[in-house]
């Protein structure tokens, strides 16, 4: 099958290229501004054609426990919602890590605190990055800035998830989820026929039962397996950096910026660049792994390092772990469901040249 | 020195009366002496076992004292969070349509923090079965106030007794998931009394075999007790039960199949 080529917002490219990943089972609840991808799969009736079961939860509370259900037995089930219902998931989404199960949730971000605001921020990093729910974990986080990525990151995010035994988020923001974009999406894949050996599928006389659980009452075995988790996660940290630059072979002033705000960036460089500047943009793809590493590196040419984000500074803090303080770090951007444009960015830029 | 006669001299095939249900594991119960749970764990397992079921179960084990369900039995387990067993099974049997699907949830689990799960899993008439342990009582955590404890009844966070006005009264949530049109088979039983067990493992034997029909949630409660958390010997709370919960709960089929209210397939199929 070929490629093919579409206009699409990005919830709907997600909720294609859901269909065109193999997957088994969505299960969402309605939220602005991602209720397009609900809406587009109840349209696209997958049922009847790739077998793919789509189901309206009563709750994301509900959603994200029927992932954990689908998820247990091998499966390849995904959910979606925004900030409010994200945080409602948090506890499921920490007993998918607790039970080391794959899957993938996508957060159309919103403004918040509280119910906020409808419109596009970047403010839940701290939730998707450092964990979220509780206990020590972490997801796979990716951050598409376009709308071909929000189609690709569906089937590299469950790649990543069954690869790891690990839930993979897709962080993007309400901008990307309702702009149109041209797409290309992805030939139909399709749904696996087997299982991995750990699924709840039936315990046959052949093999042991399967128990998929995140309880462990003795505290040696619960510490072992903190420990397997960690090793895991360093394995994702070496191997599953993904970052994109843009004119930092010689920057002096380097962006570092995801998602929407990304893409502003890339307009900030240019202009930068026509004054005189020497600007360039890291773009991290995943946010967990962080680029650290190459963050670092680049760190040894820069002047000023600013992070851009739609929030009051988070990724911030993964910025300024990366630089160790060689170099003065900046937070900029707007907050409360304002996309920053890429003049202000270029002007606190030079407030900072100048030492303001 | 006269002759004695020893143990070994009784294990004859002929002597046995009593055996360990194929599928229960030599794992030790945790449960205290006289808990309802373990007499429903080997029901449960009987009827998997005489209904040839193993290779096709995938059950859902709650957060409560039986947590541990999965220890027990040999079968496929997955281990819900708290009260979210049904969204759990909604899952598993909808990806998984041949599978015989079912949670075992405790009055906390089902009745307070899952009520939401509860009501839309058999509102949709999810084809799966639940076993839901009614002991009136928070066991797992230490014997606090359930949703299900009686009024007047004590317990460490109704010290003085449940004050209804204060507390609320007992919710009947079978009574209710008996109304809406999901479900297919709702009864309530016990396991109090040798009797009462038989009554359980008939109902459970066709809520098993209504489950796979698929036309809808089949739903078995049991009255059960706590010795523990009731503050009561195995035999004072058997005795309490009988006198004290079966009134506000009484035994016996709330909804049977014939009933026309019973809902058809949701197979989009
Ligand atoms: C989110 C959450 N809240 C609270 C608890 C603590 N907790 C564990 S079991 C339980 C109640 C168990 O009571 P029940 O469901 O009636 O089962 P029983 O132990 O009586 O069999 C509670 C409140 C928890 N594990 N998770
Ligand atoms: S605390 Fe109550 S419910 Fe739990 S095992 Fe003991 S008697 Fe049974």
């Amino acid at each position: 099958m070929e490629r093919e080529l579409r206009l699409m917002k990005g919830n709907e490219a997600v909720a294609e290229a859901a269909i065109r990943a193999g997957a088994d089972g969505y299960f969402g609840y309605p939220i602005t501004p991602q209720s397009e991808i609900l809406e587009y799969l109840m349209e696209a009736n997958p049922y009847q054609t790739t077998g793919m079961v789509v189901l309206q939860a009563e709750s994301e509370v509900a959603a994200i426990n029927m992932v954990y259900g689908g998820a247990a037995c091998g499966k390849k089930v995904l959910t979606t919602s925004s900030s409010p219902g994200i945080s409602l998931m948090q506890e499921g989404i920490s007993y998918i890590a607790g039970a080391e199960l794959p899957c993938l949730v996508v957060n159309v971000v919103r403004g918040g605190p509280g119910l906020g605001t409808i419109q596009p921020a970047q403010s839940d990093y701290f939730q998707a990055v450092k964990g979220g729910g509780h206990g020590d974990y972490h997801l796979i986080v990716l951050a598409p800035s376009s709308v071909q990525e929000m189609a690709d990151f569906v089937g590299l995010g469950f790649d990543l998830a069954f690869k790891y035994r690990n839930p993979v988020m897709i962080l993007s923001d309400g901008a990307i989820g309702q702009m149109m974009e041209k797409v290309w999406l992805s030939p139909y894949r399709e749904r696996s026929k087997t299982v991995p050996d750990w699924a709840t599928t039936g315990k046959l006389p052949s093999r042991q039962r399967n128990i998929i659980t995140s309880l462990e009452l003795n505290p040696e075995r619960q510490e072992e397996f903190n420990r397997k988790l960690i090793n895991k996660y360093n394995e994702i940290k070496e191997k599953e950096v993904r970052y994109e630059e843009f004119q930092c072979e010689d920057a002096e002033y380097l962006f570092v910026a995801y998602g929407t705000s990304a893409r502003v960036c890339q307009k900030s460089v240019q202009i930068a660049r026509n004054e005189g500047l020497k600007a360039g943009l890291l773009r991290p793809v995943t946010l967990f792994p962080f680029p650290s590493e190459r963050i670092g590196t680049l760190s040894g040419r820069a002047k000023i390092i600013l992070s851009v984000e739609m929030s009051s500074g988070q990724m911030l803090e993964d910025v300024l772990l990366s630089v160790n303080g060689e170099v003065p770090v900046y937070h900029f951007g707007r907050m409360g469901g304002i996309v920053t444009t890429p003049e202000e960015v270029v002007d606190f830029l030079k407030l900072k040249i100048m030492g303001g | 020195m006269a002759e004695t006669t020893g143990i070994k001299d009784y294990i004859k095939p002929e002597n046995l009366v009593y055996k360990k249900t194929g599928i229960m594991t030599d794992n030790i119960l945790h449960y205290c002496p006289g808990c309802g749970h373990s007499t429903m764990h080997r029901i449960i397992a009987e009827i998997i076992d005489e209904e040839g079921l193993q290779s096709e179960a995938i059950g859902v084990s709650p957060v409560g004292c039986s947590v541990f369900l999965y220890h027990y039995i040999d079968i496929d387990w997955q281990e819900a969070a708290h009260g979210r067993a049904p969204a759990l099974a909604t899952a598993i049997k909808r990806l998984c349509p041949d599978k015989f699907v079912f949670t075992y949830q405790g009055d906390g689990d089902l009745a307070a923090i899952g009520t939401s799960e509860t009501i839309h899993s058999c509102n949709r008439g999810e084809n799966f079965l639940i076993v839901f342990i009614n002991n009136g009582i928070y066991g797992m955590t230490g014997g606090q106030m359930a949703p299900t404890t009686l009024p007047g009844m004590k317990s460490t966070t109704s010290p003085y007794g449940r004050d209804t006005r204060q507390m609320g009264f007992p919710l009947k949530i079978t009574d209710i998931v008996a109304t809406l049109p999901g479900t297919y088979y709702v009864t309530r039983q016990s396991v109090h009394t040798p009797a009462n067990v038989r009554k359980t493992k008939r109902a459970l034997r066709k809520a098993v075999q209504y489950q796979k029909l698929n036309k809808g949630t089949c739903f078995v409660e049991i009255v059960s007790n706590c010795p523990s958390g009731w503050r009561m010997t195995p035999v004072e709370a058997n005795k309490w039960l009988e006198e004290n919960m079966l009134p506000y709960y009484p035994l016996g089929d709330l909804k049977t199949p014939s009933e026309e209210t019973s809902q058809k397939t949701n197979n989009p199929e």
